[in-house]
């Protein structure tokens, strides 16, 4: 995970390049949010992961409204919605991260917030259900679960490209992290008991937000939609809970981060240059861009789940993994690839392919500095799809124990 | 008896004395020397304060108690006197020759609050609180040709006395049951009686007024709108936390919860409080009613921890109320500058402010984000104390209405943060404000980073001072 965050904080900066108004504060703001995402991953304490959490959410804020752009939603629109959709859901958050706390003190004798600590204990059902219920939604809504998904299009549209890009890159992927992490490995009885409701939910995702983007126009919004889609995927992955699953759904974290970040860098160029983002306004763009044309089939590509892409690893593992737990669902949530298909191939065929348009001959090709983004992202995106076994065994050392925990449980609840 | 242990008590009448005297003898341009005397007199009177932190005497046959709880309060009034006279000085210039009575006033309201936080006995505690609130009730008319200053006067003067009235008369009737008045002799004479219920509502009604819990809030918003800057801080800082420390001490101690459940009827009142205060305050344009109506959410957030009655929530409450002096005068600063700068407090007169003055609307924001309770703030660490020890007490229910009320506050407190980073103004000149402002600031600064931070030493304090009740 901090290989992603460094990855992409990276290839975000070059993205940037071009901030010309106010660059004292915008590159304080960014650096501020990097520090935020990296503590949040690296702390094993969940006082410290909760404090780096909210640590992010400010500068995102200030990001937007100073520089984002007002399209179809205004910038103070996104910028509030999207503070206030992470705020009340880190409100769950607290509350069930207290509850933990004081309820340690019962059942270990001391209050703790260490979580190997607290993974070695042992809580009562009842109350296992209930964290678990409170940590879905506060990590739900920032994993952007259906139907808690409504922040996550207007505020990729509304922020600058940077902000975007970490945070559909590496910020979301804190959700799934802590759903991981804190839910699965403290909470694994409640895990097992709500798993089938997060599963229903993840459907919700993937199926939903396929359709809407189809009939989206804006890019911004597609893969703002498009990346909603794919946490579906993940949450199928998370709630499958056995090793082949989780795996895929990190991967698929991954994945879609480094895909996402190049998404968003390759349109946050576009628009920088032609000041619109409305598909039908594109057409044959490849004439006159070839390279950043290569960026945007790369990463629709691996959208799409293209053999030889990290993504496309990343699926086939967690729908191996969730068939043998939910088979109606996964038959289901695969037709999700389908739709994912049409909406990304007609969206790049809109805007790359066609008759070559006059009115577009002044774009210059990316070159430079721009160029970053595009090789690094790109890089780690068929690195990963051609020889997944570099990822594979980094997630099984870290996850390896997790599982040993949880295949003690069935699965019960709805189904 | 020693009297070095009443030194604080002692030294602050004289100084407001002699601030008064000052006034008169001094010359015209001589008076400017006024504010760093106060300030460093203060200073001194803070360290004297430290030094008897941990000093534990019952003075005056229990009348008064001289114990860490109440020297912590002292502390953090005297702190927040100091905040309030610094960022006070360039407004003061309007009022010209009268300037040496605003500060002795201030001083006189600052000893009623200390007598409030230590008083043993509940006539001493009225006082404390009559002179508290009859220096305020002047303070805040201050601003003769102003109407609103004038009408926001009148209206405290009878509110606070309405108030006074209920809690005097709430005294009376636990007097009639108890026979006593000293507050720890009375949990030993504790009958349940309807005339001592009555009594316990009317004191809880009395205070409840003092710290604007709804639905006995209507005066705060038209009196912190209408009373000059400075005062609204020291009211909305001071005359709360004055409050808070004698409730605290005369629930804790004088009424055994075993008996009458208190704490659910305060958690009725701190949930309503809080949803009232922070969805009234998301539709104010007024920076100075927009605070007055945080300042009532943050005072049902406080309450939170008096429900909690336990280690986490008493601690959390004694934390809250020093690091929202911090936090809330950082504020006031910064819109008393903007205030002398534009001449307006409405929201819009911030439009900019990150261009005129980066550092002001950077403190501002931190500031603002602490009393929204974001990390890495002290909001942040204070709330957690608090809403830990309603979970502890299991007022999960509270817990979840506080948490979630304070994440909207949000909205409310970024909007201005909005304006003064986004907001555009006609005016782009460079604010420059005064060194004592600057220093005031920075003090803010410091305490909501560090409390934040490092909240280890704080909350040490506070625990110690809580030690009286456990």
């Amino acid at each position: 995970m901090l290989l992603l965050t460094n990855l992409i904080g990276f290839s975000a900066v070059y993205a940037s390049w071009k901030v010309a108004d106010r660059v004292k504060e915008f590159f304080s703001l960014l650096l501020i949010l990097i520090t935020g995402v990296m503590g949040t991953f690296l702390t094993t304490d969940l006082f410290i992961f909760f404090m780096f959490y909210e640590v992010v959410v400010i500068p995102i804020y200030l990001l937007v409204i100073m520089f984002g752009s007002s399209k179809r939603v205004t910038k103070e629109y996104a910028g509030m919605k999207l503070t206030i959709y992470l705020l009340i859901g880190s409100a769950f958050l607290l509350v069930a991260l207290v509850a933990l706390f004081v309820k340690s003190k019962a059942i270990l004798g001391f209050p703790t917030m260490d979580m190997f600590t607290l993974a070695s204990a042992d809580f009562p059902i009842g109350f296992q259900i209930f964290e678990f219920v409170l940590m879905a939604l506060g990590f739900g809504t920032l994993l952007s679960m259906f139907p808690f998904h409504a922040w996550s299009p207007d505020g990729y549209a509304g922020a600058p490209t940077a902000v975007s890009m970490i945070h559909a890159g590496v910020l979301k992927k804190i959700g799934g992290y802590g759903l991981i992490r804190i839910g699965l490995m403290i909470l694994p009885g409640g895990a097992a008991y709500v798993a089938p409701i997060i599963a229903v939910l993840a459907l919700g995702n993937v199926v939903y937000a396929a359709f809407i983007c189809l009939s989206q126009k804006d890019l911004k919004y597609i893969v703002g939609y498009s990346s909603v889609s794919h946490m579906g995927y993940v949450l199928i992955g998370i709630a499958a809970l056995n090793l082949i699953s989780i795996n895929g759904a990190i991967i698929m974290m991954f994945a879609h981060g480094v895909m996402a970040a190049l998404f968003f860098a390759m349109i946050g160029n576009l628009y920088e240059k032609s000041h619109t983002r409305n598909v039908d306004d594109f057409g044959g763009l490849a004439h006159q861009m070839p390279r950043l044309a290569t960026g945007f089939m790369i990463a629709g590509l691996a959208s799409l789940g293209l053999p030889g892409m990290v993504n496309f690893i990343g699926e086939f593992t967690i729908f191996v993994g969730a068939f043998g737990t939910y088979k109606v669902l996964t038959i289901l949530a695969v037709s999700g690839i389908i739709f994912t298909a049409l909406y990304i191939l007609r969206t790049l065929g809109a805007v790359l392919f066609g008759p070559r348009r006059p009115e577009w001959d002044h774009l210059q090709d990316l070159k430079g500095v721009e160029m970053v983004p595009l090789l690094v992202l790109g890089a780690a995106i068929l690195i990963g799809g051609i020889a997944p076994f570099t990822l594979m065994d980094l997630i099984n050392l870290g996850v390896g124990d997790l599982v040993a925990q949880l295949g003690s449980l069935q699965i019960g609840g709805m189904f | 008896m020693s009297w070095t242990l009443l030194s604080v008590e002692i030294a602050l009448a004289a100084l407001g004395s002699v601030l008064l005297m000052l006034g008169l003898l001094l010359p015209e341009k001589g008076r400017r020397v006024m504010q760093p005397v106060a300030v460093i007199a203060l200073l001194g009177i803070l360290i004297l304060g430290g030094g008897l932190y941990t000093a534990q005497y019952s003075l005056f046959n229990g009348n008064y108690q001289i114990d860490p709880f109440g020297s912590f309060f002292k502390l953090l009034f005297v702190a927040a006197g100091i905040l309030v006279i610094l960022s006070a000085g360039r407004y003061l210039e309007r009022f010209e020759e009268r300037v040496n009575e605003f500060y002795s006033f201030m001083i006189f309201a600052l000893l009623g609050m200390v007598v409030m936080a230590s008083a043993g006995e509940l006539i001493t505690l009225y006082i404390g609180l009559e002179l508290m609130t009859v220096s305020f009730y002047i303070l805040t008319a201050y601003l003769l040709q102003d109407k609103l200053s004038a009408e926001a006067g009148l209206k405290y003067l009878i509110l606070g006395a309405l108030s006074s009235a209920i809690l005097l008369f709430g005294i009376s009737l636990v007097y009639a049951v108890t026979g006593t008045t000293v507050i720890a002799d009375m949990a030993a004479q504790f009958s349940m009686q309807p005339v001592m219920i009555a009594g316990i509502i009317l004191i809880l009604t009395g205070f409840a007024f003092k710290i604007s819990l709804v639905p006995f809030h209507m005066w705060a918003p038209d009196i912190y709108q209408g009373a000059p800057i400075p005062v609204t801080a020291f009211l909305a800082v001071g005359s709360k936390a004055a409050a808070f420390a004698a409730m605290v001490r005369v629930f804790v101690i004088a009424f055994p919860v075993s008996t009458f459940d208190w704490p659910l009827l305060l958690a009725i009142l701190a949930a309503i409080t809080i949803v009232v205060g922070n969805l009234i305050a998301l539709v104010q344009t007024d920076i100075k009613r927009l605070l007055a109506y945080s300042s009532i959410a943050q005072a049902g957030y406080i309450i939170v921890g008096l429900v909690a009655y336990n280690t986490y929530g008493l601690k959390g409450v004694l934390f809250y109320a020093m690091l929202y002096v911090f936090s809330n005068m950082g504020a006031f600063a910064a819109a008393t500058i903007v205030e002398v700068e534009t001449g307006s407090t409405d929201i819009k007169a911030f439009n900019g402010l990150a261009r005129r003055s980066p550092m002001v609307a950077a403190i501002m924001t931190v500031c603002m984000l602490s009393l929204a309770g974001i990390p890495p703030t002290a909001g942040f660490v204070g709330k957690f104390y608090l809403f830990s020890g309603a979970i502890q007490a299991d007022y999960l229910w509270l817990a979840f209405v506080g948490l979630i009320m304070s994440m909207i506050s949000v909205y409310y407190y970024l909007k201005v943060a909005k304006a003064m980073y986004i907001g555009t103004n006609d005016d782009v000149s460079a604010i420059k404000p005064g060194k004592a402002v600057g220093a005031a600031l920075w003090v803010c600064l410091a305490g909501t980073l560090l409390f934040g931070l490092y909240p280890g030493p704080l909350s040490n304090l506070a625990q110690v001072a809580i030690q009286i009740f456990l």
